[in-house]
């Protein structure tokens, strides 16, 4: 009698992710995500009497610090799904922030005078431009004179972290560019409660349009289509998400100081009990969102990225179906190198400075979240979301384990452990799932 | 006289244009003479099986047609003009498709994806037509194999033929002149190299000229016109299916001895 209950419930359960059209491996991921919050959580509630994960404090950190490594893991999805690695992002990150350093601290100010409205501008195009270079550059290596990836990048991640030391002899870089800063977070470096309202707005009419949209295109050859409850189901989990988040981050105010500082200088009076100035969305996660969304595009729904996983399943095939394989591999380098740009914008500003520490051990952390997020090693296979995931992931159990007091040895040691168990995990999946 | 394109005699005309000539090709990696002045010719409607033992030279020899491989010396025309083909995408341009023998599929997308690989179809915004490239597909596959039915799952989860269907599509979907089928029914069963036989008449039919390698002369006799033996990287000689018989062939590709019925090659042995 049970038995044959459960047996109708899986059913149910297949039919229901056959008609929603689910990636289990996306709901895996996060149920694994709401497991280790819960867990942190928790663990913070009844050893330390005081639960600080899931505040939105803590959220809201924790969206700006997965920024980083959530641009670079984008990318890096596409270097691992063409069977190649990038070993050198860490250190091409510390380069880049220093030479962004030096241009808006030692070079614009002289031309354009201090605090001039482009700095801010030319930095970021000089950082994201030099990035790309240097990924194309090591792209070349590769793809034309046949050096493996493993080999060019770790001579990269020396040469590069050599460099930035070169660039300023080991000196810290501040500050930077007030306007620059703001890239980085901060309380001023926010959209406020009223534009994360609208963003949200916005974004749950982008979801509602593409369902829309895919459903006609589907209709228009004649396919099936899900049917119109899974297609509702969707967008409402998908708004609720969306709104959701904007309400945990508007749920986190301003600290008193920087309250009473910016309501003396804007001459506002702060009522009795104190004015409540949400921070809602950060900019660098809004930029990582952005990196994000640019570049599920790019992987779905272009040649490009169509390209990118034919050569990943089957390199040959992609050389005999006319696919130029050697420009695409330096074209993929040299995107690795563009985010890796854009993420050092994102560290360099966070920190107010370029350091010579800065992106130490990144590269570990971006292949940890790609792989993480499902990137195979084998070449082919990995998406976008499942690598932003995948850093999510890396730094929630980082920041949980700061918050309820692990030494910085062991957080080490459980991060290593959770990757190859990951791996493991994700092993099993495919081989039960072929 | 026959000089009608779609002459099937097994004897085309001389003063016909040939499709493909291949003249005194040769190539060599690091001091082996894999081919060594080896000529064929195909003609519209024509299928020559190119038949050989494994180091034969005839896998070669046809990469350098499909731009695998770059020859070292020797000239291709393309209908009677001198043709330049030094990478695949050349040989597309020539209307010359390959179906090779390892299935050159990306096992990890699906059969649309495979299909229309290198030459996607595009939206006016530049994006993927998925959606038109899987109507097509589904199109296409339905003429091919009725069976299959699997648009949506990658590659790699079908069946031997139908994965096989699959790569002939991609090779006729876009009006190829010239198809070069190697090794076309290793991979498959008896019914389906019945399919892929029935399907060799069909693209025939359609004037389309077939080259065919095989090591396997049983694979080929039968649906071959004309047939090249190859022995050693050059060609023993060529010979119309009708004037010699299957153990004649044999003689050639495993002594190199070329028969009566045969022209000789250079790679022919001495009597």
């Amino acid at each position: 009698m049970s038995e044959e209950k459960t047996e109708y419930k899986e059913s149910a359960m297949v039919r229901f992710l056959r008609a929603t059209e689910v990636d289990t491996r996306l709901l895996g991921m996060i149920g694994a995500l709401v497991l280790i919050w819960l867990g942190f959580h928790f663990y913070g509630h009844f050893v330390n009497g005081y639960g600080a994960f899931l505040t939105p404090r803590n959220l809201w950190n924790l969206s700006v610090q997965t920024s980083s490594i959530a641009v670079m893991a984008t990318g890096m999805v596409l270097v691992i799904v063409t069977r190649h690695i990038d070993l050198s992002v860490g250190s091409l990150l510390g380069f880049t922030a220093m030479i962004m350093g030096v241009t808006q601290v030692w070079v614009l100010p002289q031309f354009l005078g201090l605090g001039h409205p482009m700095i801010w501008v030319i930095t970021v195009i000089v950082g994201v431009l030099f990035g790309t270079m240097i990924g194309a550059f090591q792209g070349f290596l590769i793809a034309y004179l046949s050096i493996p990836a493993f080999i060019v990048t770790l001579g990269g991640l020396l040469i590069w972290r050599g460099a930035s030391y070169l660039v300023a002899r080991g000196e810290t870089i501040a500050p930077v560019d007030q306007t620059f800063s703001l890239i980085g977070g901060g309380p001023y470096g926010t959209i406020g409660a009223t534009g994360s309202w609208i963003l949200g707005g916005v974004v749950c009419a982008g979801i509602l349009f593409m369902l829309y949209n895919g459903r006609k295109q589907r209709l228009r050859f004649g396919f099936p289509t899900r049917p119109m409850w899974a297609e509702c189901l969707i967008g409402g989990v998908g708004m609720f998400v969306v709104l959701g988040a904007v309400m945990v981050m508007n749920a986190y105010p301003w600290p008193k100081g920087i309250v009473k500082r910016y309501a003396a200088s804007n001459n506002i009076e702060i009522p009795e009990g104190g004015l409540f100035i949400s921070h809602g969305f950060a900019i660098p996660i809004l930029v990582a969102i952005a990196v994000g969304i640019a570049m599920t595009f790019l992987a779905t729904r272009t040649r490009f990225g169509r390209y990118v996983f034919a050569i990943g399943g089957n390199p040959e095939a992609a050389e005999l179906a006319g696919i130029n394989t050697k420009k695409m591999t330096m074209l993929i380098f040299a995107l690795m190198g563009g985010l890796t740009g854009i993420a050092a914008v994102i560290a360099s500003a966070r920190l107010k400075s370029a350091t010579l520490a800065l992106g130490q051990f990144d590269e570990l952390y971006v292949i940890a979240a790609a792989v993480i997020g499902g990137t195979s090693f084998a070449g082919g296979i990995g998406t976008i979301y499942g690598a932003i995931l995948g850093a999510l992931v890396m730094q929630s159990l980082q920041s949980g384990m700061v918050l309820i007091g692990f030494d910085a040895a062991i957080q080490q040691m459980v991060v290593g452990g959770v990757l190859v168990l990951a791996v493991f995990l994700d092993n099993l999946y495919r081989r039960n799932s072929a | 006289m026959e000089n009608t394109a779609a002459n099937t005699s097994g004897n085309p005309n001389a003063s016909a244009t040939p499709l493909v000539q291949m003249k005194d090709i040769s190539i060599s990696f690091g001091g082996i003479h894999a081919v060594e002045k080896a000529s064929c010719e195909l003609y519209p409607g024509e299928v020559v099986g190119l038949l050989g033992h494994n180091g034969a030279g005839k896998s070669t020899l046809i990469k350098i047609l499909s731009g695998a491989y770059t020859r070292d010396s020797g000239t291709i025309y393309v209908d009677g003009e001198e043709a330049t083909i030094t990478n695949p995408r050349h040989a597309k341009e020539y209307g010359i498709e390959t179906i090779y023998q390892t299935l050159a599929l990306a096992d990890n997308v699906d059969a649309a994806a495979n299909l229309y690989l290198g030459r996607e179809l595009l939206t006016r915004w530049g994006t993927l037509d998925d959606a038109a490239m899987e109507a097509e597909t589904r199109k296409v596959m339905n003429r091919l194999n009725p069976n299959f039915t699997r648009f949506k799952d990658p590659v790699k989860q079908l069946s031997g033929g139908q994965r096989q269907s699959v790569a002939i599509a991609r090779a006729i979907h876009f009006n190829a002149r010239i198809l070069i089928m190697d090794e076309p029914t290793a991979a498959l069963g008896p019914q389906e190299t019945e399919q892929v036989g029935q399907l060799i008449h069909q693209l025939k039919d359609d004037g389309i000229g077939i080259f065919l390698i095989s090591h396997d002369i049983h694979d080929v006799f039968d649906l071959a016109d004309r047939v090249v033996v190859m022995k050693n990287g050059a060609v023993v000689g060529e010979a119309s299916t009708k004037d010699v018989t299957k153990d004649e062939v044999l003689g050639m590709i495993i002594l190199g001895k070329c028969p009566a019925g045969a022209t000789r090659g250079p790679g022919a042995l001495d009597d």
